[in-house]
């Protein structure tokens, strides 16, 4: 039945034996082998375009394109991965990116309202939308398959009637500058943007601060931790790579206002997913919906903020999208579901639910853009660009699979 | 009376570290309706998987003769070949289909791949007719009742020519009327020559249709009675003599002795159901739990016996907020203070926890860590900084380190997914975030189901200082012994009522027996 390899019955539980860093590595690497393997991948890609393009890949105006240019999808991503996780589906986020861009629109281009205002009513119809499709599936118990099937046509349609099949535009500049605009330039003129490189060595303070205070916590609580070797070898690693990007940034126009509301979202669902009760909850909902609730989980209270979440998420993305294109159009966010859906099963997720965290969305979402970025700079169709992609979302939830086997379950 | 139809001879099977059969014998003569009795995890299941096929030819050690040839069944269809047909406790009926087309189901009438619905609906007609349904073919079965569909099932083995039919306690979820109805058809069937196997718990029907007895325990065959001398004569074959064979053992488990409960609230009432009363969740004709009233004290362990359908799960779980059936009536008070349990969070913060019987299913998230399983119930409570709705990981952490060292949970970090950890370990598992939850009553389901003996002895250990610490414990068991050995007072159950309450002294495994098999008269 199962394959533990336990000890005698007999014995005491065994004291958790001194483990070799190589042994803790391979350990760490199998519990997250889609994530760690598409970061692998990530990178593979990044090399791999870097050369095919002459290093205009990672030119600095080329990677604050790239963050602009997928920053909705990424957006998107995460709330789905989270649905995802619970056990759900939301096919609608494509059409609901479209119908709050067409009602910012509406609300700024037609009836003049400052755009604050406009956003903030925006992310208050994605909420009620996501209400709305959360109330059909956690209170009456339509599937979310089929509620969110129909949501994909009804926002749909009510993106075409209203914005009476035109598209509108221009939209104020403070609301284009979500897309399209930089942290503004302060201070003395150096070679850098000097906000971008203030950002980036806080970042790494907060990171190191946050690492040793994890360690320290998991010393003081007497739980084993991470040789110290292999701890400061991550920690150098981490400085390095967030120094690296900063200093990429900063040579350009600086940090992306994209950026900025990514990396919020990054951290603070990826805290609440972790560390808050309603995160574990989910968890707990999709690993197994039964035994969840007999523990006390709240199921249909829980199902509904998912999807009032993932309206919010969409809302949000579908301003940055509209602000983007500088105007509301019927045909917005197209397909933008089978992105957010692709990235999240590529960053790790699984069809039966409980698996998967909001970093693996962002780094599914990132192979996907690169991709995307990478074969337009070599002028890949868009013909063929499809097919790779396909094949790519192929090749990752299959290989994980394939090892899952492997490790015998 | 000629000689045997089947013979089964020296079956052996084992599971990995379970000998569910030893050296098990059977003989059913041909024209014969033979009984097959035992405590819950006797081994009649799986003696009657290993004859059908379930379990195919090579997994098992010992003989198997049909029909005076000996035979080796590598899956189902082998054996229905033979004219072997199981029909199993839990119906196998597609309910959106017709009556006709789920007798022909796998063995449809076709002519070059098409189905042939003249045929299909004559022959369906003429089974109906011969096991006596009055139902249209074409009716859907999900629009007919239990004990009609269970009519199905027959009619569906008799398309099959059936020499042998199995049934797997075929009367459990129906209620009197349509037993009398079914126990009548195997009685016509044996007229006709169809020898049959059942399987019961029910003593009464099987000395009404029984010819013979087998009783098994612990996976071996104790003894094979006549019930009655001939076919039409009166059984003489009593209900007691079958109770001896079934449970007359020596207890052969060790339990740890009782540390009383000395705090100065011993003795109180910790949890008191009143009257409670549950229907069945989709057939609400059904009275599942039956106006049942009990008190467990403080301090105290009591256990709840009854065979398979008596209705302990069933109770167990619709007091646990109502997560089984439909509520009818009933009140349930822990301390003395009556107390809401209309949901899962109600009847947790009312201080009640339940450990289900099973834990795949019900009792844990198999795909993730030793430590989020334990902390499920007690996350609000883990605050980080105090702030409420977070939780402090590491303190989750050093708590579910605390439980693999205390419990003895067998696994080397506590991130090692529960899915991997043997029976006895997941348990501990559950047993541990249900104690961290700090409950007043624990409910437990067959705690021990499934897992080796050297588990079960720490299981019972944790058992008995849960009790010593003033919590009031209720034990669903199924195995006497274990309920012998650990409780104060023990419950019976049967049909969904309460038939017996039995102090520690007067308790005797014959005693419990008689109260467990007691039925509506």
């Amino acid at each position: 039945m199962t394959t533990t390899t336990t000890p005698p019955k007999d014995a005491p539980a065994p004291p958790p034996a001194p483990r070799s860093a190589g042994a803790l590595l391979v350990e760490l690497a199998r519990a997250n082998m889609r994530q760690y393997g598409m970061l692998v991948a990530l990178a593979f890609l990044v090399v791999l375009f870097q050369i095919w393009t002459d290093g205009t890949l990672l030119l600095p105006s080329n990677v604050s394109n790239l963050i602009q240019q997928n920053g909705y999808i990424l957006i998107l991503a995460i709330g789905m991965m989270i649905v995802i996780v619970a056990g759900h589906i939301d096919l609608s986020v494509g059409s609901l990116v479209a119908f709050v861009g067409a009602m910012s629109a509406v609300m700024m281009v037609k009836h003049d309202l400052p755009w604050v205002l406009a956003l903030v009513l925006s992310l208050l119809i994605g909420a009620v939308a996501g209400a709305w499709q959360g109330f059909f599936i956690a209170y009456v118990g339509i599937p979310s398959f089929i509620v969110t099937l129909a949501g994909m046509l009804l926002f749909r349609g009510l993106t075409q009637i209203v914005l009476e099949g035109q598209s509108l535009s221009p939209f104020p500049d403070g609301f284009q500058n979500i897309a399209k605009g930089f942290i503004p330039e302060m201070g003395p003129y150096t070679q850098y943007h000097n906000p971008t490189l203030v950002i980036g060595a806080a970042t790494v303070a907060f990171l190191l601060f946050r690492e040793w205070r994890h360690r320290r916590r998991q010393l003081a609580h007497g739980l084993d931790v991470t040789p110290a070797g292999l701890w400061a070898a991550k920690c150098v690693a981490m400085t390095a790579a967030v120094v690296a990007f900063t200093l990429t940034l900063a040579s350009f126009h600086g940090v992306p206002v994209v950026l900025l509301i990514m990396c919020g979202l990054l951290i603070g669902l990826g805290y609440v997913m972790r560390n808050a009760v309603i995160g574990r909850h989910v968890y707990a909902l999709g690993g197994n919906k039964a035994a969840a609730k007999l523990s006390g989980v709240k199921d249909r209270r829980v199902t509904f903020l998912i999807f009032v979440n993932m309206g919010v998420l969409a809302a949000l993305a579908g301003c940055v999208y509209a602000a983007r294109l500088n105007a509301g159009t019927p045909q917005a966010g197209l397909n933008f579901e089978l992105e957010a859906i692709a990235a999240s099963f590529i960053g790790g997720a699984s069809m039966s639910g409980g698996v998967g965290t909001v970093m693996g969305a962002v780094i599914g979402g990132l192979v996907l853009g690169v991709l995307n970025n990478g074969m337009s700079l070599v002028n890949i169709g868009t013909d063929y660009q499809q097919v790779i992609k396909g094949l790519v979302l192929l090749a990752a939830v299959g290989f994980d699979v394939w090892n899952k086997r492997k490790a015998g379950r | 009376m000629s000689g045997p139809v089947l013979e089964m001879r020296g079956i052996t099977k084992t599971f990995p570290g379970v000998t569910a059969l030893s050296g098990v014998h059977l003989t059913v003569r041909a024209g014969e309706v033979h009984a097959v009795c035992g405590e819950n995890g006797a081994g009649k299941s799986t003696l009657m998987k290993v004859l059908s096929g379930v379990h195919p030819h090579g997994s098992y050690d010992g003989e198997i003769r049909f029909e005076g040839a000996p035979v080796a069944f590598k899956d189902i269809r082998a054996s229905e070949r033979h004219g072997i047909v199981i029909i199993h406790q839990e119906l196998a009926l597609v309910p959106h289909l017709s009556i006709a087309e789920n007798i022909f189901l796998g063995n449809e009438r076709a002519r070059r791949g098409f189905v042939d619905w003249d045929d299909t609906l004559r022959r369906a007609g003429a089974l109906l007719r011969r096991v006596g349904l009055r139902e249209r073919p074409t009716t859907p079965v999900a629009d007919l009742g239990v004990g009609k569909q269970q009519l199905v099932e027959i009619a569906k083995a008799l398309s099959k020519e059936v020499r042998l039919l199995i049934l797997d306690e075929p009367t459990a979820a129906l209620n009197d009327e349509d037993s009398a109805t079914l126990l009548d058809l195997i009685l016509e069937l044996r007229a006709q020559g169809v020898a049959a196997v059942i399987i019961s718990h029910k003593l009464n029907e099987i000395r009404r249709v029984a010819d013979a007895v087998t009783v098994l325990r612990d996976g071996r065959t104790v003894e094979t009675l006549p019930v009655r001398a001939s076919p039409d004569a009166e059984p003489e074959l009593s209900e007691d003599r079958i109770i001896r064979g079934m449970v007359g053992r020596d207890l052969d488990h060790r339990f740890p002795a009782r540390t009383p409960y000395t705090g100065a609230d011993a003795g109180a009432d910790a949890l008191t159901v009143r009257d409670w009363t549950v229907r069945h969740p989709v057939d609400h004709q059904r009275t599942v739990v039956d106006d049942v009233s009990l008190t467990v004290r403080r301090g105290e362990i009591v256990g709840v016996a009854g065979l398979m359908g008596a209705g302990r799960t069933e109770l167990a779980m619709s007091v646990f907020g109502r997560s089984y059936g439909q509520y009818v009536a009933g009140t349930v008070a822990v301390g003395g203070r009556e107390v809401s349990t209309r949901t899962v969070p109600a009847a947790v913060a009312a201080g009640i926890a339940y450990v289900t019987e099973d834990r795949k299913r019900y009792g844990l998230n198999l795909i993730d860590d030793i430590n989020r399983n334990i902390s499920l119930t007690s996350l609000p409570g883990m605050r980080r900084r105090g702030v409420p709705g977070l939780v402090d990981a590491d303190h989750e952490r050093s708590v579910a380190e605390r439980y693999r060292r205390t419990m003895n949970i067998k696994a080397p970090t506590v991130l090692e997914q529960v899915g991997r950890l043997s029976g006895g370990n997941q348990q501990k598992v559950v047993l541990s975030k249900w104690i961290h939850a700090d409950p007043e009553v624990l409910i437990l389901d067959e705690p021990t189901r499934g897992i080796d003996v050297g588990a079960k002895y720490e299981i019972y250990t944790v058992i008995d200082r849960l009790a010593a610490q003033g919590k009031a414990v209720l034990l669903i068991s199924s195995e006497l012994p274990e309920l012998l050995g650990l409780c104060d007072r023990i419950y019976t159950m049967a049909e969904g009522r309460l038939t017996g309450e039995v102090t520690r002294a007067e308790a005797t495994q014959e005693v419990l027996m008689r109260h467990m098999t007691a039925h509506r008269s």
